[in-house]
């Protein structure tokens, strides 16, 4: 077919695992290109002036940027398991909840994780009020796609597995069993699934990561090279 | 769609609302609008049908809440398929107008309330923010017409509101956008001309009276 399609990335970054995993759901082939955050390439500027950030998808040379409108555009371009719900109405919820993730519970969860004292309380007290809505939101269902993945479980990828990583270093309890059980158990069925397993990082380079990150306090503020 | 119940739960001087708005007007879709008070009181009925964030706009269809507005504008897209569509069919081009309009949101917003919100160094700064974001749209603009190209689109949509609120930021941050932005201002005028913008757009002198009861309400003067 003469196709080119190239992921600009980070493998330990969440944004850019949603986007190999919505390829990988689609069975499409792509080079992986990954970015030295700390030192960002020419490449990356040239792709994402505006944002200057991963992940960017290069579609026979045509960027495109953020994570949600990057899997949008996996949806639509390749057929497949579909990522967006048929119905209309089920594609405006699916929407809404991806944005709820990306715009509340990202920083939310993750200053719950890193804080300490009164502030982690204030901060594990915000970011419960969000996992309850997603617990809620999740019903009896296996995935929030319904029996099989879709664009808000893949979106919520940081809470199914980073969150973990990040409580084991840092001992915070945030996403717990014994607090939001049908969460946990879905975050235990979403890094099981096959195709989801294959792209997600090995455990142990994000908990290494995250204990470097410990040692360093003043990089531990929520600002994302990546979205 | 015969036998459609549409109701907008809004509030006069949203951006966001606006944005709704002009979809429902473009599609020629009747609807109810229920005007929320945000001034005051916000109604148990906003909190019933947006318990997550409890904001406006919230499209009903059918008693069934659409939340976001971006997310509203895709939906009337995809129920009202036949008239007038919103989005590029192009999965590229779709993407790109995806990517501006989240952009909108993320940026101009925000740098155009801290300009009537704070003073000195803050304000300045989201002046200067708030020009570098209107440049960047309106090198995306370019030459076309519209940001669709040759139609007036979700792009458009997203971000013409802004302009009932130009007039309180030109005034409260004491600068000229026009002189910054001639094109996207010759832009702004172009979608003026389109009845679904210019009935659905909030009158900016209006908007400045507001802004100068809400800078009173919270002691910002």
């Amino acid at each position: 077919m003469g196709e080119e399609v190239k992921l600009i990335g980070a493998r330990g970054s969440p944004f850019n695992c949603r986007v190999e995993i919505a390829l990988k759901l689609k069975g499409v082939e792509y080079e992986f290109i990954e970015e030295d955050l700390a030192n960002k390439s020419p490449l990356l500027l040239k792709y994402n002036p505006v944002h200057k950030k991963i992940p960017v998808l290069l579609h026979n040379g045509k960027p495109i940027a953020e994570s949600l409108v990057i899997l949008e555009y996996v949806d639509q371009t390749w057929e497949g398991a579909s990522i967006l719900p048929q119905h209309p109405y089920e594609r405006a919820m699916a929407r809404f909840w991806a944005k709820f993730i990306d715009d509340k519970c990202m920083s939310a969860l993750w200053n719950a994780c890193w804080s300490k004292g009164k502030e982690q309380e204030k901060a594990i007290e915000e970011a419960n009020e969000l996992l309850k809505l997603l617990e809620n939101e999740l019903k009896d269902k296996k995935f929030f796609g319904g029996d099989n993945i879709g664009l808000v479980d893949i979106v919520a990828d940081f809470i199914a597995y980073w969150v973990g990583a990040i409580q084991e270093v840092t001992g915070a309890e945030v996403l717990t069993k014994e607090k939001f059980p049908k969460l946990f158990e879905w975050a235990r069925e979403f890094i099981n699934c096959s195709i989801v397993k294959e792209k997600l990082p090995p455990r142990d380079h994000l908990t290494g990561f995250f204990r470097i990150k410990l040692e360093a306090p003043d990089t531990l503020k929520y600002n994302p090279q990546v979205r | 769609m015969g036998g459609s119940e549409v109701i907008l739960l809004d509030f006069w001087a949203s951006m966001f609302g606006m944005r709704v708005r002009i979809a429902l007007a473009e599609k020629g879709i009747e609807y109810e609008f229920k005007e929320e008070d945000l001034v005051n009181n916000r109604s148990p009925f906003l909190s019933k049908m947006n318990p997550v964030h409890k904001k406006i706009p919230v499209l009903i269809h059918n008693g069934k809440p659409v939340c976001e507005s971006l997310i509203a504008v895709q939906y009337i897209d995809e129920v009202w398929k036949g008239k007038a569509p919103l989005l590029p069919s192009d999965p590229y081009q779709r993407a790109q107008a995806r990517f501006w309009g989240d952009f909108i949101d993320k940026k101009v917003y925000d740098h155009g309330a801290k300009i009537w919100k704070t003073k000195g160094a803050e304000q300045e700064e989201s002046k200067k923010g708030l020009i570098e974001c209107l440049k960047l749209l309106e090198g995306e603009l370019g030459d076309k017409p519209y940001f669709g190209g040759e139609s007036f689109g979700y792009l458009d949509i997203a971000l013409v509101p802004f302009y009932s609120w130009l007039y309180t930021y030109e005034t409260f941050g004491k600068f000229s956008v026009e002189a910054e932005c001639p094109t996207l201002i010759g832009w702004v005028k172009r979608c003026m001309d389109k009845e679904s913008v210019s009935k659905s757009l909030a009158d900016p002198l209006k908007v400045h009276d507001l802004v100068l009861l809400l800078k009173k309400k919270h002691g910002l003067e």
